[in-house]
């Protein structure tokens, strides 16, 4: 166990330097300036955007720059936002607790929808609850969140007037009025994005479910005369759900990862809004950190999912 | 415009037989521009009235949370390193400059006890400089008192290069002395019609000396104030994410009594225009919403709707989309650049073609069925302030007219229906960037030359690229590898002597100066560049005005350019909100005199 994890590790070291070389070079061939607007303003000398680049480095060869920039990486130094002037770890610390509560929720949301709906789906195939639920489903991972999400502003906003359109991380209340109020405005981008992760979801626990209720340790079970709750719970759920976990594993990174378009719709500000807004301005440095570090959370949470796995399944064994 | 009847009316506002605002008035009624008329009585010492706001509440505070929304977010609240508007916004709520501008082009002092003008003896008669005196008794946020150093001190900074301030241009070529605690000389090295430029308006907001002192030229990026903005404005910063929002809160040592009216400020950013418009105007969540690019057909569909919140503002400033037509062959490879400015281009080169083409821009269908409020057809280059604006042009929109005058040229139609001469046919290529309302622009002139038997082929480029200065990418504006383009080009100060160096010959794009030259069209003359030195020491400012006129109606007549339509400011404010708003400054200048009606 410990040789595997130890080899796993090893492994992911060059994976993702090949990763940041990739980013990398991307960014580098992509066409725009960070200074760009500096440059069609009348107002600024043309010098000033030249001295700017030379002063970030951007006027040098790529290779130069992306040593440069894996060195700082390596000391910890994840670099300066040409856009902010402030460093980079900064920025993404300030948006990462908005982006858990918000992303974080919302899985959640989709796991208690999931779960249950998927469960009792399977349990009566092709009852009618069973029917309505994968109609929902499909309705549900058909439609897209930038959709849903400006449905949602325009019936509970606009029409309503039940919920604001607009998130904000800084709420003035305090108290339970501040839970009230965060509720309020977390509500919409929470089960927009909870309702598409929950319907794909709830497929896949079906599935996996059904798989597992035909096998004949189960007629066993039932046969002993063991109540339904107890054989769906202890005996079908506990072996169907090993897939779903890894599935919810290799999901956790997007928590981190935010989500770009809802998050640009209700202005919440979290890591998906900056690594748009970054892109848009050109800012290299910030989508570097902000594209790498999420690299390292899809390795990361691949190993965890790999580890996970066999510790709830004991028939696999690591070599 | 009778120059005896012009000096009569400003004798008599002098005499004070007639009100400033009169005067004003008349002179905007006699085809003056507003910030030009008053640019006139201040030169001729008729100061601004006082009190011309009215603002109404009786004491500081009260006013609860004022919230602004801004869909593009602030990044950091340095005046001197705002990157776009969006950062000059965000800083102004803190830094004050010594005046500003209002939606007449009037100064209004801030900082400054006074307006400098001949009379106090603030402007000098050689025009070489200009004495501010400072406000007394005004306090940075932290307790220390704003003096003549801390003036000083924004030239040394700004004008280093090694501070790479965005603000340099203001500050480059002046030099700043302090005459005593309270007052201050620009000195410029020749005579400076337009001397507001250095501590005014967007380019002027001044931090404090005690705390950017140790971080100046390369130091400059770790300053803590720079996110920590602590100015002399009438909110007091308390705290910001870049990217999202700004927090102030009331300024209870305000310098002007009874100000400011509320007692937080927000400012958050993010999204999109539409979104910002409906959270204002629909909802009423914000109280104000900067630069709605939104159609103008939804725009009135909010405002409309039952129960609206807010209404729609616009500001007359002087930003126009126009159509530029190379002067050089984008076609032909010289010296390694393609419009060379050894070459000329094969077709455009033909007055005909160039007239032509002038009247197959449909300007009043762009404007009735793109732009609406949010672009008015212009025949002029300068739009504003009315004192520059030319009278002598027209514009007529006729593809009868276009035809003959290419018949006449000698341009004949082919068996194909494009037009010929000496063997080369009548086909253009016409770029500009990927945004709905310009591409429906292109539509509307494509289709008019094809019935004039031109034929058009159009391009459109992102955004990203096209406006960026990558000297490898062969589609930016500035390399104009193509026949014509069509973008906008923003004047944000209510004089036209930076905005018209885009047509000198000394500006002209070229892969000598990396595409860094402001002239894009490549469109030179000799007259026009006299014209221009000429205005540039010109200090009599009806003269002035009558020299940038002249160039005005040399790039339109020359057809260096086809004016489309100017685009005014758009904002979003709730009904009960007053606030006085400009075309020639940031949105947020006046913040100390805004309040909510009850």
């Amino acid at each position: 166990m410990t040789r595997y994890l130890l080899r796993r590790l090893l492994i992911a070291v060059p994976s993702l330097l090949g990763i940041s070389i990739i980013l990398y070079t991307v960014l580098a061939l992509a066409p725009g300036d960070p200074f760009g607007e500096l440059a069609s303003n009348p107002n600024v000398p043309p010098q000033v955007a030249l001295a700017l680049r030379a002063k970030f480095g951007l006027d040098d060869p790529v290779w130069l720059r992306y040593l440069h920039w894996l060195v700082a990486m390596l000391h910890g130094d994840w670099g300066f936002s040409f856009v902010s002037r402030i460093d980079v770890d900064r920025l993404i610390l300030q948006r990462l607790p908005t982006t858990l509560l918000v992303i974080g929720s919302s899985q959640i949301v989709a796991l208690l929808i999931a779960l249950p709906v998927g469960v009792y789906s399977a349990t009566r195939p092709y009852s009618v609850f069973d029917q309505i639920a994968n109609t929902l489903a499909f309705i549900g991972f058909s439609l897209p969140t930038f959709f849903t999400g400006i449905l949602f502003i325009l019936v509970f906003s606009v029409t309503l007037h039940w919920l604001p359109i607009v998130y904000r991380a800084d709420l003035a209340a305090t108290g339970w009025r501040w839970y009230w109020e965060e509720f309020r405005q977390a509500a919409m981008p929470v089960a927009v994005l909870g309702l598409f992760q929950g319907a794909s979801w709830t497929r896949y626990v079906r599935s996996a479910v059904l798989d597992v209720i035909r096998l004949d340790y189960v007629t066993t079970a039932r046969a002993k005369g063991i109540a339904e709750f107890a054989v769906v719970t202890r005996h079908v759920v506990r072996n169907a759900l090993i897939p779903v976990v890894t599935l919810v594993a290799l999901s956790m990174p997007t928590v981190f990862g935010g989500a770009i378009v809802t998050e640009q719709i209700f202005r919440v500000p979290g890591i998906g809004s900056l690594l748009i807004t970054s892109i848009l301005a050109n800012d290299t440095p910030v989508i570097m950190a902000v594209t790498f570090v999420f690299a390292c959370l899809v390795i990361l949470f691949n190993l965890l999912a790999d580890v996970l796995y066999g510790w709830l399944d004991p028939r696999i064994v690591y070599r | 415009m009778n120059e005896e009847h012009l000096r009569s009316l400003i004798g008599a506002a002098k005499a004070g037989r007639v009100s400033r605002r009169a005067v004003v008035r008349r002179l905007v009624g006699l085809g003056l521009t507003a910030p030009f008329a008053s640019l006139l009585l201040t030169h001729a010492g008729v100061a601004a009235e006082p009190g011309a706001f009215a603002y109404k509440p009786q004491k500081a505070g009260g006013g609860g949370a004022l919230k602004l929304l801004y869909w593009q977010a602030p990044t950091l609240l340095n005046p001197h390193f705002a990157v776009g508007t969006k950062d000059q916004e965000g800083s102004r709520i803190f830094y004050e400059p010594l005046a500003g501008w209002d939606a007449d082009g009037n100064l209004v002092p801030m900082l400054a006890e006074e307006i400098p003008d001949i009379e106090n003896g603030g402007l000098s008669h050689d025009g070489r400089s200009v004495t501010w005196k400072l406000k007394k008794d005004v306090k940075w946020h932290d307790g220390q008192p704003f003096t003549a150093d801390d003036v000083v001190f924004n030239w040394e900074y700004a004008s280093d290069p090694a501070t790479a301030a965005t603000t340099i241009g203001s500050y480059q070529d002046v030099t700043v002395e302090k005459i005593d605690p309270s007052t201050v000389r620009v000195n410029f090295k020749k005579p400076m019609p337009f001397w507001a430029d250095a501590f005014v308006g967007t380019q002027g907001m001044i931090i404090p000396k005690h705390l950017f002192e140790a971080y100046t030229g390369a130091k400059s990026r770790d300053a803590q104030t720079n996110l920590k903005p602590v100015g002399t404005g009438p909110y007091r910063f308390v705290d910001f994410d870049p990217g999202d929002r700004v927090r102030g809160e009331r300024n209870p040592d305000y310098h002007l009594a009874n100000r400011p009216y509320f007692d937080t400020i927000e400012m958050k950013g993010g999204g999109d225009a539409v979104s910002a418009a409906r959270a204002v105007i629909q909802t009423g969540e914000y109280d104000y919403a900067w630069n709605l690019q939104v159609e103008d057909e939804i725009l009135q569909r909010l405002e409309k709707g039952a129960g609206a919140k807010g209404r729609v503002e616009i500001t007359p400033g002087g930003n126009i989309e126009q159509i530029q037509l190379n002067s050089t062959d984008p076609w032909t490879e010289v010296d390694g650049e393609r419009s060379s400015i050894k070459t000329t281009h094969p077709l455009l080169s033909d007055p005909a073609v160039r007239q032509a083409l002038g009247m197959l821009v449909d300007r009043d269908s762009v404007q009735k069925y793109i732009y609406g409020r949010t672009g008015v057809a212009t025949g002029n280059f300068i739009n504003n302030p009315a004192r520059f604006v030319s009278k002598d042009t027209h514009w007529e929109f006729s593809i009868d007219k276009a035809s003959e005058v290419l018949e006449q040229g000698g341009w004949k139609r082919g068996p194909d229906g494009i037009r010929t001469k000496d063997g080369k046919q009548l086909k253009l290529v016409f770029q500009t960037s990927i945004n709905a309302p310009r591409q429906k622009n292109q539509a509307i002139v494509k289709q008019a030359c094809q019935k004039a038997g031109i034929e058009m082929e159009l391009k459109s480029v992102t955004a990203s690229v096209y406006f960026s200065s990558d000297v490898a990418n062969p589609d930016t504006y500035a390399k104009f590898y193509c026949d014509m383009q069509m973008y906008t080009t923003t004047m944000t100060e209510p004089d036209p002597s930076r905005f018209m160096r885009q047509f000198l010959t000394s500006e002209i794009a070229a892969k000598a100066n990396k595409w860094q030259g402001r002239n894009i069209t490549r469109w030179h003359s000799a007259e026009y560049d006299d014209a221009f030195a000429a205005a540039e020491g010109e200090l009599d400012p009806v003269k002035r005005a009558a020299l940038f006129i002249k160039m005005n109606d040399l790039v339109v007549n020359g057809q260096a350019v086809i004016p489309d339509v100017y685009r005014p400011r758009v904002s979003g404010i709730s009904r009960q909100l007053r606030a006085h708003l400009t075309g020639w400054d940031n949105d947020v200048w006046d913040l100390r005199n805004w309040y909510r009606e009850t």
